[in-house]
């Protein structure tokens, strides 16, 4: 293998319409191999359609999609060295256990002791290991899916493309397949395709995540980017939870700007954002870079800890939502200017959540480098 | 606190009430008129209109002559090819309106439901003057033959004889013909139901597995199909079986089905009690045919 990683999938200038609907809109993406790329986006923004095309269960209305170097144009979707695992996983209900994980194997002509062999070599790797013999009524939702894994795996594709994985598993067993398909995919080495709308487990599986917006790439970056450095509006709320505040480019140095909201006051950053002076901005804020205070020890953090000249970064408003959701609490605070604004608060001691209450007046800072100042 | 109305074991008589008439009605529509036509059946003729319920088995002894079991297994026979053909023309036609544009399929399967709204009788009229000596699948076979004749003629050949109208009509090919228009609708809205129902991921997955078209229609979308093919059989086989009008109108002399007979039994031949016990005996045979069907349907499954 290269250390320089060579993309396995390429999407060149792709655009798919149904009659006169752009579902997919002029996309290029480099999928480098090996890698665990999720497509990430609300439903309808055109994912799934890209995810097929790859498959070439449909066909790019321009473009062209290169998989391993080789243009897929013309070749049908049993010819094309990619494997999906669908939504409702597909299994095949009038087949056992073994009858489905060895289907694509048998179809190809492998050998009944080799067939067998590296069926159950898969089913050992999906943790399947003794049910070969069972029927998929038999299997429970997370079980089917990982039949529907093996199948896939057992082809040794070049590329698993996988359709919203886990939309169908309860919280718990979906946050355990996310450890296991990350865990999965270093093991096998092989490139996985993911396709989904929920920005969690986008988060946790992903090498790197393109977020799909009505049919074109809003951001193309590794998670933690994607996070705290959305490009645009769209990225920052739809990847998390963020407070977006309307203002104008007031200062644009290479080291300090600051922006005049409306709604919020001066915000102030320890870092240039190139943006021409005077332009309407917007400003985003995560709700945990945002920290609560009893009023009267305002004074008391500015003095301790505030990096931005006085009057900046600073807030005040009264409480008018709280939901305790155990590791965090969720504040909905009304600000003095009348806008509202989301905090949540880590319960880092057991009576944290005491803290506060209903209708209490509270003031917040955050630090200068927390809030992102987009321009589109 | 009352129990809900739909939990007939507790709420008896509601239930009795809700249940009362309809099988008030089945009583004394069916049960009772079929339990007359039993009791006929081991009757004797006493009079031109008077029936004596001897208890005699001689009506059936005489169904088992072999003029009538010939009749009877030819009907079998041209019931059965009949929804062979309804089938292997019917499966294409449900899996195209399956994977038609959305849009579409109302429309398709009211093609395949109109003629439900037109009379059986209408309709069969209405194929026979097309199948007739001078009708338009004459001609068109003429205009055919024609051609054929005119480009031997191009390379220098002696031309046909001239086009001597077919046969199409009043004979078995006529019979099984109309038999097959008339119940290709009955196969095709069943196969329709579980093509339908099958899910489109399933033959996508075998095709993204490396299986070709026609390996998917073989291991996948056939098998998944069978409870809809099963029921397609059962709703074309029984109503053939019991075919009347169609060879009535259609059929030569030769071409009658034991609808037919028991027919003219009742009327003709005035003879009810020997039309009662052949009438049974198509029943029977219809009650094998359905048991043999929901015993092969009852077997366990692989792995179970």
């Amino acid at each position: 293998m290269n250390d320089t990683p060579s993309p396995i999938i390429q999407i060149r200038n792709v655009t798919k319409r149904f009659g006169k609907v752009a579902a997919v809109d002029n996309v290029s993406l480099d999928i480098m191999a090996g890698e665990f790329f999720v497509l990430l986006g609300p439903s309808g923004c055109g994912k799934t359609t890209l995810l097929r095309m790859i498959a070439g269960f449909e066909l790019p209305t321009e473009g062209q999609i290169l998989i391993d170097g080789q243009d897929m144009a013309g070749i049908p979707p049993n010819k094309r060295p990619v494997n999906m695992v669908f939504q409702s996983y597909a299994v095949f209900p009038h087949m056992s256990v073994t009858d489905n994980v060895g289907y694509g194997l048998k179809i190809a002509g492998v050998g009944k002791t080799e067939r067998e062999q590296r069926v159950a070599e898969a089913l050992e790797l999906v943790k399947l290991g003794g049910f070969g013999e069972r029927m998929p009524d038999q299997m429970s939702g997370g079980q089917r899916q990982r039949v529907a894994l093996a199948r896939s795996l057992v082809m040794r594709p070049k590329v698993l493309l996988l359709d919203e994985p886990l939309s169908a598993l309860d919280a718990k067993l979906r946050a355990q397949m996310q450890f296991e398909l990350s865990d999965l995919q270093d093991q096998v080495g092989i490139t996985f395709v993911t396709v989904t709308h929920d920005q969690d487990e986008a988060l946790s599986m992903a090498g790197r995540i393109a977020v799909i917006n009505k049919g074109e790439v809003a951001q193309l970056a590794s998670p933690s980017d994607l996070y705290e450095y959305p490009a645009n509006r769209f990225v920052a709320d739809f990847v998390g939870s963020v407070n977006l505040f309307e203002g104008k480019l007031t200062l644009d140095e290479p080291d300090r700007a600051a922006v005049d909201c409306p709604g919020l006051g001066k915000i102030y950053l320890n870092h240039g954002v190139t943006g021409p002076h005077g332009a309407d901005v917007w400003v985003a804020i995560r709700p945990e870079k945002i920290y609560l205070h009893v009023p009267g020890e305002g004074k008391a953090v500015r003095a301790a800890g505030m990096d931005a000249p006085e009057g900046h970064n600073f807030a005040r408003g009264t409480i008018k939502g709280m939901s305790y959701l155990g590791d965090v609490t969720l504040f909905e605070i009304k600000l003095d200017s009348g806008e509202m604004i989301r905090v949540s608060r880590p319960n880092m001691s057991r009576h944290d959540q005491e803290d506060f209450t209903w209708d209490d007046k509270v003031s917040m800072h955050w630090r200068s480098d927390s809030p992102v100042v987009l321009l589109s | 606190m009352a129990a809900p109305l739909q939990d007939w074991r507790t709420q008896k008589r509601p239930f009795a009430a809700i249940a009362s008439m309809p099988i008030f009605w089945l009583v004394l529509f069916f049960v009772v008129p079929m339990a007359v036509v039993w009791l006929y059946s081991f009757g004797e003729n006493a009079g031109p209109a008077d029936i004596v319920i001897s208890g005699t088995l001689e009506n059936y002894k005489r169904a088992t002559e072999w003029l009538y079991v010939s009749i009877f297994l030819k009907s079998l026979a041209v019931s059965a090819l009949v929804t062979l053909i309804c089938l292997i023309v019917g499966f294409p036609v449900a899996m195209a309106i399956t994977f038609a544009p959305p849009n579409w399929r109302p429309w398709l399967l009211l093609g395949i439901m109109l003629p439900f709204w037109t009379n059986l009788l209408i309709r069969t009229y209405a194929l026979m003057t097309l199948m007739g000596t001078n009708g338009y699948a004459n001609k068109a076979l003429g205009a055919l033959w024609g051609g054929a004749s005119w480009l031997k003629t191009l390379v220098g050949m002696q031309p046909l004889d001239a086009w001597t109208p077919a046969q199409l009509l009043y004979n078995n090919f006529a019979v099984v013909l109309g038999l097959v228009y008339v119940h290709l609708p009955f196969m095709v809205l069943p196969l329709y139901a579980a093509l339908d129902r099958l899910d489109k991921s399933l033959i996508e997955a075998s095709l993204d597995l490396g299986a070709s078209q026609i390996s998917t229609l073989n291991r996948i979308i056939m098998p998944l199909a069978g409870p809809g093919i099963a029921a397609g059989v059962m709703i074309t086989l029984v109503p053939a079986l019991g075919a009347y009008l169609t060879p009535d109108l259609m059929g030569g002399t030769d071409s009658q089905m034991i609808a037919n007979v028991i027919e003219r039994q009742f009327k003709r031949a005035n003879d009810w009690p020997f039309g009662a016990a052949l009438s049974f005996l198509l029943i029977y045979a219809m009650f094998i045919i359905v048991a043999l069907q929901s015993l092969r349907r009852g077997q366990p499954k692989r792995g179970e």
